[in-house]
């Protein structure tokens, strides 16, 4: 990798982690309503399976993945106001973090019916394949969404098809507070694929190379027309499963353990052994990101909130007449 | 004792699982973590951890995997996170719960219990502030309740519980902590299929239930001077206490119903048709009706006061039908 890639990569490990770390802080300061779900730790499979999508692919996120949004090219001042519940939100204010989507820069809203969105991720490689567009759909789920039927049954109609999905399982070790043996029997979510007739691979999602190797080859597969991918990265969140969780049901021990393989950690280490000037990476990014995230956060502090009446726009692609309206 | 709606919930299932072994609870972090709401903190300690048993993320598992108990003359409490996600075991509850006793002739009872936090007016958004009462109402074979104080939240889940029907049971989340009230140390019921008769009064009837209660009651109180109301809470949905309904529709003259839940297709809709085929005679106004508008439930806060009805509502409603 050229040096400028390997440093455009930090900026977006550092750009995720940032903006999610002054969400975290806007919550304790009690500035936002609704739940904050922190993706931190987990930047490396974003980043991964994101940075080299075209404007035309797709990413499916799960609810921790706003920095998704971010590296497949959603405004961060949109993306902040979404949060805010404020009218420039993609819901523009309906609902907040990831329930409205960027249409625009191909990344679909999901409800919160966790791994809800693998059928239509399923449905729209269907779309793909039958006319020949060499685009791709990336699904991400978590670990504890894969005991959903849902999940099953697109990966089966994936596999039926072959189509251009790819099935990216973040495997964080707890689902809320129920850790992984009490989730599913098998070693693997990956081991599944093939009673779906696809290949399944399991790889370190903390370490940034691991998983953009891996995503190269599953998204060079589904555009190939050679089918979908399962592709399960180990990794971990070091927040609760929402910031009101204290997640006590977790080891210190273990805390600490991942805190040592944190990705942008393991991303500097790299950065250093080529010996670029790591110490003005560091600075420039940390000057760059932050300046993005005030921005964004003083746009969406300063956006209007919507009004009553706004509640009942975009209901119908037509308002239809109902007295209750 | 002084408990909270959620205190009195717990104390339903701790007390039904030491009264009767085949009570389980089972759910979504229900176990060590003692539920999303902690609804049920503390109970798997006390009872095992084959008792209160933390599920895989699979509502429709959840809803199955309790029938399967059940004809096995189990007890389960099955918890949704969410009641959102009632949904995601929609097929379950609709086609395999509430069509058992009848596809097998009466061979088999289905008492299992499907409860979990609805209803909005807490920002939730879209996903965690629904009210999908109706959905359930309109499937034979099901009850449906949904308690608005604590001494109803804990004798209705105990009955619940005791049911051989399956019972869904819609907790109110914007009550959980919100209300306190003084029960009984000792254990009792509250009977599924009858009303509450929370005010009496001569002018007009509020039928309601679950969250709006509260702003109901409190309007009957601000407005004493100006109107009479009768207040009845419906406590069950399914099936409906009508005896109580038309008797004070027919005393009064003139009945409004508030919901939460959106107008159109909810239990409203239901109870006025009849109070209006069997009541006409005795009215002296439209049965009206205020609930949530026609949409969605939205996050902002100034949209979701929109949509949901609200104390200023109910009192613009109880003038306007006072008035007729
Ligand atoms: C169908 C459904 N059931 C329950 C929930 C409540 N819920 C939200 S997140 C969550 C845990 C998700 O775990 P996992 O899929 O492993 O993702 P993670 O949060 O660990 O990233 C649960 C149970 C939900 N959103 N949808």
């Amino acid at each position: 990798m050229t040096e400028q890639k390997d440093r455009e990569l930090y900026r977006w490990l550092r750009l995720i982690r940032e903006f999610e770390g002054r969400i975290s802080a806007l919550d304790k300061q009690g500035k936002l309503m609704g739940g904050v779900y922190s993706g931190k730790g987990q930047e490396a499979v974003t980043v991964g399976f994101c940075h080299d999508l075209r404007l035309d692919d797709w990413i499916f996120p799960l609810h921790r993945d706003l920095g998704a949004f971010l590296v497949k090219g959603a405004d961060p001042k949109r993306l902040m106001a979404q949060i805010f519940g404020k009218r420039d939100g993609f819901a523009k204010g309906k609902d907040s973090y990831l329930h409205g989507g960027d249409l625009a820069n191909g990344i679909f809203g999901a409800t919160s019916c966790l791994g809800a969105t693998l059928p239509v991720a399923a449905g729209m490689a269907y779309k793909f394949k039958i006319r020949k567009e060499d685009r791709v759909a990336i699904a991400f789920f978590g670990e504890g969404a894969s005991s959903r039927g849902d999940v099953h049954e697109a990966m089966n109609f994936a596999g039926v098809h072959r189509l251009p999905v790819v099935f990216v399982c973040e495997n964080n070790f707890y689902a809320y507070s129920t850790p992984n043996e009490l989730q599913f029997g098998a070693d693997n979510v990956a081991d599944r694929a093939v009673g779906y007739g696809f290949k399944g691979e399991v790889v370190n999602g903390n370490d940034l190379h691991a998983v953009m190797k891996t995503a190269g080859k599953a998204i060079d597969r589904a555009r190939r027309g050679d089918g979908p991918t399962l592709v399960e990265c180990k990794t971990y969140r070091y927040h609760g499963h929402s910031e009101h969780d204290r997640a006590d049901y977790r080891s210190e021990e273990e805390v600490i353990t991942w805190e040592s393989r944190d990705p942008i950690f393991l991303w500097e280490i790299y950065l250093e052994k080529r010996k670029y000037d790591i110490a003005a990476i560091r600075k420039g990014t940390g000057e760059e990101v932050t300046r993005i995230v005030e921005e964004a956060v003083a746009f969406a502090e300063a956006g209007a909130s919507p009004e009553g009446p706004e509640a009942m726009e975009d209901l119908y692609a037509m308002p239809i007449d109902t007295e209750a309206r | 004792m002084l408990v909270t709606y959620i205190e009195a919930i717990r104390q339903a299932m701790d007390e039904e699982l030491a009264r009767d072994g085949n009570v389980l609870l089972m759910g979504e972090d229900v176990g060590v973590l003692g539920g999303a709401f902690k609804a049920s903190a503390g109970l798997q300690e006390k009872h095992g951890a084959d008792r209160v048993i933390d599920m895989p993320i699979s509502e429709s598992l959840i809803v199955g995997a309790g029938v399967g108990l059940a004809v096995q003359g189990m007890r389960p409490v099955l918890e949704m996170q969410f009641i959102d996600f009632i949904a995601c075991g929609f097929d379950q509850i609709v086609n395999t719960a509430a069509t058992l006793r009848y596809r097998h002739g009466g061979q088999t009872a289905c008492p299992i219990v499907v409860r979990g936090p609805s209803g909005g007016g807490v920002h939730g958004g879209l996903y965690h502030s629904q009210n999908p009462e109706a959905w359930f109402c309109h499937v034979p074979g099901l009850k449906v309740v949904a308690p608005a104080t604590a001494y109803d939240a804990k004798g209705l889940l105990k009955s619940a519980i005791r049911d051989d029907d399956p019972v869904i049971y819609f907790e109110h989340k914007f009550l959980y902590r919100r209300i306190k009230e003084e029960i009984p140390a000792e254990e009792f019921l509250v009977p599924i299929g009858k009303a509450a008769l929370r005010k009496e009064g001569r002018d007009l009837t509020v039928v309601t239930y679950g969250a709006p209660v509260h702003a109901v009651m409190k309007a009957a109180r601000d407005m004493a001077a100006e109107v009479d109301i009768e207040v009845i809470d419906l406590r069950t949905l399914l099936p409906i206490d009508w005896a109580t309904v038309k008797g004070s529709a027919r005393k009064t003259g003139k009945v409004l119903i508030v919901h939460e839940a959106r107008l159109s297709g909810g239990i409203g809709g239901e109870v006025a048709a009849r109070i209006a085929q069997d009541c006409f005679e005795e009215l002296d106004g439209p049965v009206m009706r205020l609930a949530a508008r026609d949409v969605h439930t939205p996050f902002a806060p100034a949209m979701e006061d929109y949509v949901l009805p609200n104390q200023e509502k109910v009192t613009e409603a109880i003038r306007k039908l006072a008035a007729y």
